[in-house]
């Protein structure tokens, strides 16, 4: 007798079995494709910089460099680039010195067409040969009608979860869906960006930004340059930024906007070049180059612009770079209604701090004296953008604008969520500014990204309603429930940053630290120093806290970066390039792309 | 030739905060003794007793009369520390770990120190510090504990000739007591 339910039984055995043999094949296939692919890092007496497997813009100027450390000195260098002597390739001579560790050199070089280039190093020394080649990719890319102007947002540290954390306190939720979405969130196209340096997993914002910039990977602390082995932070090769780019070949007008100083790293790398992020004297003088001197530049850290003379100043020297500006025709602002007042001129710096600007919550919630002192009248991050973009639009060949929310790393440093989470809905803020711009012309691209991660993660909520404190406070799964923040004024930041029941926000990395789960009226450190070990700061919870103990190394006082991966959202003519997951030295690509960018043009 | 010497100040600045890397870390363990050499109630620089009827009375200070008034284009220093110029102060404060063991001053600050003074650099270090000079290098104290500091204070911008410290306000310290 016919039974249909055993034969589709037999059926479906059959198909499982057929899925299964597929899958089995296919895991096999991929194994073996992962494993003939990878294999561990190659240790070569030769650094080559640019690093093996480079891209590069068609025309974009870089140093070409080869260190060779050896115990008997090299007595030859060969190097040969698409089968040419380099030397003839670049049409330069190049610079060559013989030692323990040799160097050969050549100094602004361009590859002048697209497509693949080998490069093959052969030393000589009495131990006799040593050789090794590596590849570069150039990309002529561009889109049939190019973005006049590209806005880059920069969420310094601000991972996955710190937008999510912004979107709950932003936008709040309700039965598991958000009321809305952040401006962040609403843009066309998302991908997720790694974010490692070429000497770490685990990167700084230096490198970082500086891959954004130039389309190359950086080391920790370096920008716009390769770092060398030489113990100088100004003799390592440069790579050809995206400011000096845009200047150089469309003429475009660039500006800087930022709330920590306007030399810390992710606002220098956009147009400087030092193996040092510290050397934040040196950045600001650069800011003068004309090579790549922004039109617009505002931000904190007037610090390393005033005279050694003038107190505050952290200058060695007696220049007033605040005057220089000056005198090239940069109107000066020093406060919010200083800004305001400015009107549009062709070109402007405003410098509101003498270090890091202060946080949202501190200059417009709680506006604590204690914290700001003299300095209440300072922009926020939306006024600084829209200032900017009103100023640089003026020019008609177009403008490349960075904007960095950067306190929300440093408050992720010192493990203060919510005054980085404040700062994350002041950025996305800025966004909503940018989007309206770009929406009228539909000529922009907007990229919104952050440089790096850390490691905070919300676990639950966090309450005492009933008595209970320290982790015993902290709900999780169904315990959890919701927030209690409210946005009463709809200003889109709760009016409390200290509602009842708040998020649980814990810390994959960090030293030992007390948590009370609660707002810190005053930002407070974690841990202090003592005795040369990092141990954690009584102040930090004063009504009292659960010690955590460390996870970091004792030399280091705060939070450190987490090397996961980063959104990127992207919205306006080029944005179809961001998606999947790409390298972070794709977004220089895309920014190029976007523009049509050709190297090898010059404007003036 | 400038940006040459300062490199060249700032890799010297470096390489002894390297040197002294190490040395903190035996500390940690233990070898360089940490009570033993404290600079607490040693003859050298705790203030003779009778400092206070034979010399001049002490003027208390506190870090937030430093300055006036603030703005980008510069601090202004207050009154008080204007005519408090080459006088007897009192300040109490934390001390920051001293960069160095051999260096003979140590930096005062308002909070615990919780920048790790072997990673920055005196751009890193917030305004209201005042630098302490003392007849005698550096060793260990309590870093957590509030101190007191007595001396004569300076008021002006100086760079420490062996590290490239740029200081403000400082104070030739008499004596450093731990606080009450
Ligand atoms: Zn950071």
């Amino acid at each position: 007798m016919y039974n249909p339910k055993i034969s589709v039984l037999y059926l479906s055995r059959f198909s499982r079995l057929l899925v299964a043999l597929v899958v089995v094949a296919s895991l096999m296939s991929s194994m073996t494709i992962s494993y003939a692919a990878y294999s561990g890092p190659e240790v070569s007496n030769i650094s080559m910089m640019p690093i093996d497997r480079a891209k590069f813009l068609v025309g974009q100027k870089f140093d070409f460099e080869i260190e060779v450390k050896n115990d008997t000195p090299a007595s030859a260098i060969e190097v040969m680039v698409n089968g040419l002597a380099a030397e003839v390739f670049f049409g330069k001579q190049a610079v060559i010195k013989f030692d323990k560790m040799s160097t050969y050199r050549i100094n602004e070089v361009a590859f002048p067409q697209a497509g693949k280039v080998a490069v093959a190093v052969t030393v000589k020394s009495e131990k006799g040969i040593e050789k090794r080649t590596i590849n570069y990719e150039v990309s002529g890319e561009k889109i049939k009608k190019p973005a006049k102007n590209v806005i880059l947002i920069i969420g310094d540290g601000m991972s996955l979860q710190a937008r999510q954390m912004a979107r709950i306190l932003s936008k709040g939720i309700t039965e598991g869906k958000y009321n809305d979405l952040l401006e962040m969130d609403k843009m066309s196209n998302l991908a997720l960006i790694t974010t490692s340096g070429n000497d770490s997993l685990v990167t700084d914002s230096a490198n970082s930004a500086s891959a954004y910039a130039t389309g190359q990977k950086g080391a920790v602390n370096a920008m716009g340059v390769y770092a060398d082995s030489t113990k100088d932070p100004f003799d390592d090769p440069k790579v050809e930024n995206i400011i000096e780019l845009a200047k150089r070949t469309r003429g475009m007008a660039t500006g800087i906007v930022s709330t920590a100083n306007i030399t810390d790293a992710t606002p220098a790398a956009m147009l400087a070049h030092t193996r040092k992020r510290s050397e934040q004297n040196f950045i600001a003088q650069e800011m003068l180059n004309p090579l790549h001197r922004p039109d617009v530049i505002l931000g904190g850290g007037s610090r390393h612009f005033l005279p050694k003379s003038v107190p505050g100043s952290k200058r060695t020297d007696d220049r007033n770079l605040v005057e220089e500006f000056k005198k090239l025709g940069y109107p000066i602002a020093t406060t919010k209604t200083e800004l305001k007042q400015s009107g549009t001129p062709d070109k402007l710096l405003g410098l509101f701090q003498l270090d890091n600007m202060d946080v949202y919550i501190d200059r417009e919630v709680t506006k604590n004296p204690a914290v700001l002192g003299k300095f209440t009248d300072q922009p926020t991050l939306m006024d600084m953008t829209k200032t900017a973009i009103d100023v640089l639009s003026k020019n008609k060949n177009g403008f490349f604008l960075m904007v960095e929310g950067a306190c929300i790393d440093k408050q992720l440093h010192t493990m203060d969520w919510q005054r980085a989470t404040y700062d994350t809905i002041e950025m996305d803020k800025a966004v909503g500014i940018a989007k309206e711009f770009a929406k009228k012309n539909d000529d922009t691209l907007v990229i919104v990204v952050a440089d790096h991660a850390h490691g905070a993660s919300i676990t639950g909520t966090y309450h005492e309603l009933d008595g209970k404190t320290g982790r015993e406070g902290v709900r999780t799964y169904a315990d959890a429930g919701w927030p209690t923040f409210v946005d009463a004024d709809g200003d889109g930041f709760p009016d409390d940053p200290n509602p009842s029941v708040t998020l649980a926000v814990q810390f994959a990395n960090h030293p030992d630290y007390y948590e009370n789960y609660k707002f810190q009226e005053v930002p407070t450190s974690p841990a202090i120093m003592a005795d040369g070990k990092a141990i954690a700061n009584p102040k930090r919870a004063p009504q009292g806290g659960d010690l955590k103990v460390g996870n970091t190394p004792t030399s280091d006082p705060s939070e450190v970066h987490s090397a996961d991966d980063v959104p990127l959202t992207a919205e306006g003519p080029g944005a179809d390039y961001f998606k999947g997951v790409m390298d972070n030295t794709e977004v220089f690509h895309g920014i190029v792309r976007a523009l049509g960018l050709d190297g090898r043009k010059n404007e003036k | 030739m400038v940006r040459l010497t300062r490199s060249i100040s700032r890799a010297i600045f470096l390489a002894m905060m390297l040197a002294w890397l190490p040395l903190s870390w035996t500390g940690q363990d233990g070898t360089i003794p940490y009570d033993g050499s404290s600079l607490f109630f040693t003859r050298a620089q705790a203030a003779p007793a009778w400092l206070p009827w034979l010399g001049e009375q002490a003027t208390h200070l506190e870090f937030n009369e430093f300055y006036s008034g603030a703005s980008a284009l510069g601090l202004e220093l207050s009154a008080k520390l204007e005519s408090l110029k080459g006088k007897k102060v009192q300040i109490s404060g934390f001390m920051a770990p001293p960069l160095k063991p051999t260096l003979s001053f140590f930096v005062l600050t308002k909070v615990p120190m919780s920048i790790c003074p072997f990673c920055s650099t005196d751009a890193d270090w917030p305004n209201d510090i005042v630098l302490i000079k003392l007849s005698k290098p550096v060793t260990a104290l309590p870093f957590d504990r509030p101190i007191t500091v007595t001396g004569d204070l300076e008021v002006g911008y100086q760079m420490d000739e062996e590290t490239g410290f740029i200081s403000l306000v400082r104070i030739v310290a008499d004596s450093v007591e731990e606080a009450n």
